[in-house]
């Protein structure tokens, strides 16, 4: 535990020493604000809900996560940094664990800073704040699906750009596995079945249930499932590399 | 403190690393020598466990390095070869950072980090970001964080590069002192060092050791050894060429002794020909050998064959 703490501090020193971080931090909420509000018809949907909000956060993350996580192992593994880490006492899945949390961290903070968009609501209408609370659980746990998996594909190369990309792209199959127009065009040559079961491991499928304020176990279990083969992925990689 | 058994590490069909044993007992200081790409730092990255090997068995403190190790990480410090360290961390910041991992907490650490700073003569550049160190106080950096947990055993891969002439000397002393207490392995390709710091030296080419001995050992297989250089008004090669094979330097004469073991006589023959013949002698010493010139011999033909 200790071990860790120390990691993630430094980690989390290390975002918040560059202004990346920062600039991260007011793209991130310009973003959202411009979606929420301009884009996602906020006024004109006359409810107080923040459905336009959590409904674009699939796509949002889709290119912020990834710009988060990328660094993670790739810019250990470029300056040299990795030898010098897994020579201390610090076992490889602490740091998997330490460098995911802390990014974790980190966009829950980001996620954190939303609250405005709380007030707005609630000053201007009624808004089930339940549900808010569920959107904001699934928001955070999609964010970790993506950042997992930009853990992976950082480890993979020392090239951050790369790492990006790489990232992008599987997240895109996440989403689009359950995107609604690729589903409806899947219906057209497979069985209902096999759609089902392909859209089954889109994070779209599970992250819809918290945005209706359903807090479903089976969809915790779901991106639990992605953040927990991911990571575990990030060591095989890890230790492949090591090996040479 | 250290054993390595018949180690091995293969890149593809490369074999960097082949067949290498030694050990290396506390109060030792093991000199690594070799030519680029000999396997220095490959054999350095298996005994910290940031490698595994391919085959062989490294234990480091009765520890198996692949098996536990933690615990032979928690007794090792280690200064790798590029000497990085997190570039948007503050010297003080990072020495901390590396004495938390090491389990140091408190007043203890504070000390620790203290007793490195001194040690590495870190005091100047304490708040400086690393990122922006000359590479010199970087490498130090790095020095200072294998060092802040006072291990029992120290690995360095070339701990005096890009150090000043100042820096180098002290870095020696700081090895050879710190060598009475502990197991030090060492690379450099600074031939002095071996001298100045090292009670053992293994050179070592295309991944094999290739000699294994003391500083002393080692020079004793140079030619050199145990020649005679004089300089002396009067002096002829002729009458020297009694003596052993003669080579004529710049203003004097070499002697080679015949015989290696009995070198020690060359001299003392030497002595009674200058006064037979009432020569003026200028200058005259025993050469104990070069270790330049041993390591040129070993592991030229090898690089040259390449
Ligand atoms: N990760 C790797 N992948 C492939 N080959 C490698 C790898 N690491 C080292 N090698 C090869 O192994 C050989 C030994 O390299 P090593 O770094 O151990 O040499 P060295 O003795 O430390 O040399 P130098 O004096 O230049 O530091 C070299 O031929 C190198 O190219
Ligand atoms: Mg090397």
């Amino acid at each position: 535990m200790r071990v860790i703490r120390t990691l993630v501090k430094r980690e989390l020193a290390s975002y918040f020493s560059s202004p990346i971080a920062y600039v991260f931090l007011v793209i991130f909420l310009l973003m959202t604000g411009f979606f929420t509000f301009t884009a996602g018809n906020f006024f004109e949907r006359g409810e107080a809900s923040l459905a336009s909000f959590f409904g674009w956060h699939p796509w949002l993350y889709l290119v912020l996560v990834p710009a988060v996580g990328m660094r993670l192992w790739a810019e250990e593994r470029r300056s040299g940094t990795l030898e010098l880490l897994l020579t201390m006492p610090v076992a490889t899945w602490q740091a998997i664990i330490a460098k995911f949390l802390a990014s974790w961290i980190f966009l829950a903070v980001a996620l954190a800073l939303t609250f405005p968009a709380v007030l707005t609501v609630n000053v201007l209408g009624d808004p089930d704040n339940g549900v808010i609370v569920a959107g904001y659980l699934g928001s955070f746990f999609l964010a970790g699906a993506y950042l997992a998996i930009t853990c992976m594909t950082s480890a993979m190369t020392r090239n951050q750009v790369v790492a990006f990309i790489v990232s992008v792209v599987l997240c895109l199959f996440l989403i689009l596995a359950g995107f609604n127009p690729v589903t409806d065009l899947l219906t057209r040559w497979a069985s209902p079945a096999v759609v089902d079961t392909v859209a089954a491991f889109s994070v779209v499928t599970h992250y819809d249930g918290f945005q209706r304020g359903v807090i479903d176990l089976r969809d915790l279990v779901f991106f639990l499932s992605i953040i927990g083969f991911a990571l575990f992925a990030t060591g095989v990689v890890i230790r492949s590399h090591r090996a040479g | 403190m250290i054993q390595i058994e018949n180690l091995v590490k293969s890149f593809g069909a490369k074999r960097a690393v082949d067949g290498v044993s030694f050990a290396v007992e506390r109060g030792e200081v093991l000199g690594f020598l070799g030519p680029n790409g000999a396997g220095k730092s490959t054999t350095m990255r298996m005994i910290t466990g940031f490698m595994p090997p391919t085959s062989g068995r490294v234990k480091v403190g009765g520890y198996d390095v692949m098996e536990s190790p933690l615990e032979a990480k928690r007794l090792i410090g280690y200064l790798p070869e590029n000497a990085a360290a997190y570039p948007d961390m503050s010297v003080r910041g990072f020495l901390n950072f590396a004495a938390e991992l090491r389990g140091l907490e408190g007043s203890a650490r504070k000390k620790a980090v203290n007793h490195v700073i001194e040690l590495c003569f870190l005091d100047s550049v304490l708040h400086q970001s690393i990122e922006t160190l000359s590479k010199g106080y970087k490498h130090r950096t790095c020095l200072a964080q294998a060092l802040i947990h006072d291990p029992d055993v120290l690995i360095m891969d070339e701990p005096t590069d890009g150090l000043d002439p100042n820096q180098k000397h002290e870095v020696r002393n700081l090895i050879r002192e710190l060598g009475h207490n502990k197991a030090i392995v060492f690379s450099t390709h600074i031939l002095e060092e071996v001298d100045a710091a090292c009670t053992r030296a293994i050179i070592i080419d295309r991944g094999r050791i290739v000699v294994n001995g003391t500083p002393e050992q080692l020079r004793g297989m140079s030619e050199l050894c145990g020649a005679v250089t004089l300089a002396a008004r009067g002096a002829t090669e002729e009458r020297l060429s009694t003596l052993g094979r003669v080579e004529k330097l710049n203003g004097g004469f070499r002697i080679y002794p015949r015989d290696k073991a009995k070198a020690a006589q060359l001299a003392q023959e030497v002595v009674e020909l200058v006064n037979h013949y009432g020569w003026k002698v200028e200058g005259m010493y025993s050469e104990r050998g070069e270790l330049d010139e041993v390591f040129r011999r070993i592991t030229l033909p090898d690089t040259a064959r390449r």
